[in-house]
């Protein structure tokens, strides 16, 4: 048992700082740490510089983009990434359909789609959630039928982040509607410009516009759209969702706003003393470092494992990172809006590209909006009552 | 960057996990503790067998030269076991405040004994002022010729009913809790004018009081006029030792609890089938595991000479194992419900010892202020 990294996952590490710290423009990187939304062409933009460099896809089959790390390194690119503040490449294209259609997609559909795809030349969003089938996805009712040498989609998907950035959708859509209903979906890429799709927003508690619904009112999509064979959707999905075991502690992204809170309780003062001074303060910051550290070397007792585990294999450590990860995020943004006191009041967005001055310090107006908006990491990717219900059954066997 | 065992390493796990599967089933320790000691000597006598008293101890002092990680597997088997000798009172803390504090040439003499099984070892350090504060030392130790006069009373020596010398701290010089002044000693509990009282404690372990009037010792008895450094270390390393005796003996919660839940049935069918109990299975598997990586941080940073980083880092451990060992030990009762009350079923002993854990050097609370009050442990990136 060695708990240091070697010369070699050191020289990569400064390697990784370096580039997050330069490569990345510091003005997208000002918006990540702050938590203020990050525009279309930001996210493309950060994502084309690390494409660019090869680091963009490198989870990815080495043919097609990947990097044939170690899981070390994977690790530490990671974790660096998001302790630089930088953008994460867009996770519906690097993270999810991506591996998708690298592992089940025809060489055609590789061809067509992964390049596009790496390179953010096609922003992807996500259609599987829909109104009646929220944990139960498997109950999907968005259904594609084959008429005339084309598939005609027609329902409703929702809460589907960034529908109003993406060129392309990926779909589950019941294809089969007399099969069981896991056996009757297929995994089907759709064209946002087709005609009969309407993008509708969904307004959330933080007052942002992250998520949308989207219809489909007799969509013609061509059959080579499909990715894998008809009716295997349900594996493709569960393949995807289990793609990013690792990364969705965020563990580097908790570690840096954990910095933030420091620099700025140094700044806001309790009394006399700066908040940062007040024990209380101290004792609940420390207390989540301690679950935050102790979540790092779960991530790591994981990570050295996938070395050695058989593929499909599970390390019962990996389960709890994104129930306990999510719940440290969140704990996080309700200690930042507690260090900026009351400037948490001001509600700035309307504000937005009018020219006023902003109410307060700069570094509170996101604070509020924040907290509301990251309630969501325990309800998305499987609730945490879903989580535990996976745990139970395969972990636990009960 | 690994968490692979070595070859020697696996084969010590081996050895003492089968050493507590074979001989300390609940109901074998039950039998153990009724023995007059407390615990078994002929399980002391096979502790010693397989070496594992000269953990701490180099080669040529009949040890094997193991560090933190070594610690760690014995120590969670032994929280597997619920292992009641004096191993953590004799290893951890007298070898390792041999090993630190020890001049060459008794440590030459004392170690190979404690290896042998020879030689039990306890320290004495509470007062009944102190709490954890190590430094809060008022048993004085005044020059008398060429030895020195202690005189003072300590509160629960662990296992020092039935140990042979018993490590004592005194002041030398100083106010009360002043970090320098504080002296090591190494006495004979058959020194006219010491008198200790044995007891049981809560978990069915051993301890004692200790009075000391007019104790009249050799200089030679003297390890350390300035002891203080010394022994923060070695409680670093115990504490990361009990670190990991937590987690074993969590493991076994979750186990035993996970049977029940599987085997118990209640309105016609196995409890573990009703979503409300596995949901919270599943939070007592999270603070376990979040305990055992903790755990295994303290094991490696045990070793750290730099007193501050280690010093954050067993605090912060002990700040997880405190919190994850409550949670697990009051579900795993609750899981249970009425069997779990019982004197005569394990998990209320696995119970009993975790909490007793968390009130030794330092429960939870105090390691957080103490780790708060430091910075906490994440600092800005370079």
């Amino acid at each position: 048992m060695n708990l240091n990294f070697t010369p070699e996952e050191i020289a990569f590490r400064d390697e990784a700082r370096h580039f997050f710290r330069t490569a990345i423009p510091a003005s997208i990187r000002a918006k990540v740490a702050e938590g203020e939304g990050l525009t279309r062409d930001d996210m493309i933009e950060a994502q084309r510089i690390l494409n660019a460099r090869g680091w963009c896809t490198v989870n990815w089959p080495v043919e097609w983009g990947g990097q044939d790390w170690t899981p070390i390194q994977v690790y530490l690119y990671q974790d660096e990434m998001q302790q630089a503040n930088c953008p994460s490449p867009i996770a519906f294209n690097v993270s999810m359909v991506g591996p998708v259609i690298a592992q089940f997609g025809s060489q055609a559909i590789k061809e067509r789609f992964l390049p596009a795809t790496a390179n953010a030349d096609i922003f992807w969003c996500q259609g599987f959630s829909e109104p009646g089938s929220g944990s139960d996805l498997a109950s999907l009712r968005t259904k594609a039928e084959k008429k005339d040498g084309k598939y005609v989609v027609n329902g409703q998907k929702t809460w589907t982040t960034l529908a109003q950035y993406a060129d392309w959708i990926f779909c589950l859509v019941r294809t089969d509607p007399t099969a069981k209903a896991q056996e009757g979906i297929s995994f089907l890429l759709i064209d946002m410009k087709t005609p009969g799709i309407t993008v509708r927003p969904i307004v959330t508690i933080d007052g942002g516009r992250e998520v949308n619904e989207v219809f489909f009112d007799n969509v013609e999509v061509p059959l080579d759209n499909l990715v894998g064979q008809e009716n295997k959707g349900w594996d493709y999905a569960k393949f995807l969702l289990g793609n990013e075991r690792t990364g969705i502690a965020r563990v580097g992204a908790s570690k840096a706003k954990i910095g933030r809170i420091k620099e700025l309780a140094a700044l806001e003062f309790s009394g006399e003393r700066p908040l940062i001074e007040s024990p209380r303060f101290q004792e609940k910051l420390a207390a989540v470092e301690v679950e935050l550290k102790a979540l790092e070397m779960t991530q790591l007792r994981v990570v050295s494992d996938e070395r050695k585990l058989a593929k499909g294999g599970q390390n019962p450590a990996s389960s709890i990172l994104k129930l306990k990860g999510s719940v440290i995020q969140q704990q996080l943004t309700d200690l930042l809006m507690e260090v900026v006191g009351p400037y948490v009041m001001p509600y700035q967005r309307d504000f937005e590209g009018k020219n006023e001055p902003v109410i307060g310090p700069e570094y509170a107006t996101e604070a509020a909006p924040m907290y509301f908006n990251y309630r969501k990491v325990s309800i998305y990717g499987g609730s945490n009552e879903i989580q535990r219900n996976i745990i139970a059954k395969a972990i636990l066997g009960l | 960057m690994d968490f692979d065992l070595s070859e020697d390493q696996r084969l010590l796990k081996d050895s003492v996990d089968r050493l507590v599967a074979d001989q300390y089933q609940f109901e074998q320790r039950k039998k153990y503790m009724r023995e007059p000691a407390g615990y078994s000597t002929a399980m002391w006598n096979q502790i010693t067998e397989l070496g594992l008293l000269g953990l701490p101890f180099d080669e040529t002092l009949g040890g094997f030269g193991g560090g933190g990680v070594e610690t760690a597997i014995v120590m969670d088997a032994f929280g597997r076991g619920l292992v009641l000798e004096p191993y953590f009172a004799t290893v951890i803390l007298g070898g390792g405040l041999l090993r630190r504090t020890a001049p060459a040439s008794m440590l030459g003499e004392m170690a190979p004994k404690v290896a042998a099984g020879k030689m039990k070892l306890a320290f004495a350090h509470v007062e009944r002022q102190s709490r954890y504060n190590l430094e809060d030392v008022t048993t004085t130790a005044v020059k008398d010729g060429g030895g020195y006069v202690l005189d003072g009373a300590k509160s629960v020596v662990i296992h020092g009913d039935t140990a042979n010398r018993i490590f004592v701290t005194a002041r030398i010089a100083g106010q009360r809790r002043a970090r320098d002044g504080i002296g090591l000693f190494l006495i004979d509990p058959a020194t006219p004018g010491v008198v200790r009282r044995g007891y049981p404690t809560q978990d069915g372990q051993r301890a004692a009081e200790l009075t000391l009037t007019k104790v009249r010792v050799g200089a030679a008895d003297l390890l350390s006029d300035n002891a203080l450094p010394a022994i923060e270390h070695v409680i670093d390393e115990a504490i990361a030792a009990l670190c990991a005796e937590a987690v074993g003996a969590m493991q076994s919660m979750q186990d035993l609890t996970l049977e029940y839940l599987k085997t118990r049935k209640q309105f016609g069918r196995a409890i573990g089938s009703f979503q409300v109990l596995q949901h919270r299975s599943v939070d007592m598997l999270v603070a376990v595991e979040q305990a055992r990586s903790m755990a295994m941080f303290a094991a490696v940073m045990a070793g750290e000479e730099n007193p501050t980083e280690r010093r954050k880092a067993i605090s912060a451990a002990k700040v997880q194992i405190g919190r994850s060992a409550k949670h697990v030990g009051q579900e795993a009762i609750q899981l249970h419900g009425g069997i779990g009350m019982t004197d005569e079923y394990a998990v209320g002993h696995y119970f009993k010892r975790v909490t007793m854990i968390d009130q030794m050097y330092g429960d939870a609370d105090t390691h957080l202020a103490f780790l708060a009050a430091q910075g906490g442990l994440f600092g800005k990136v370079a």
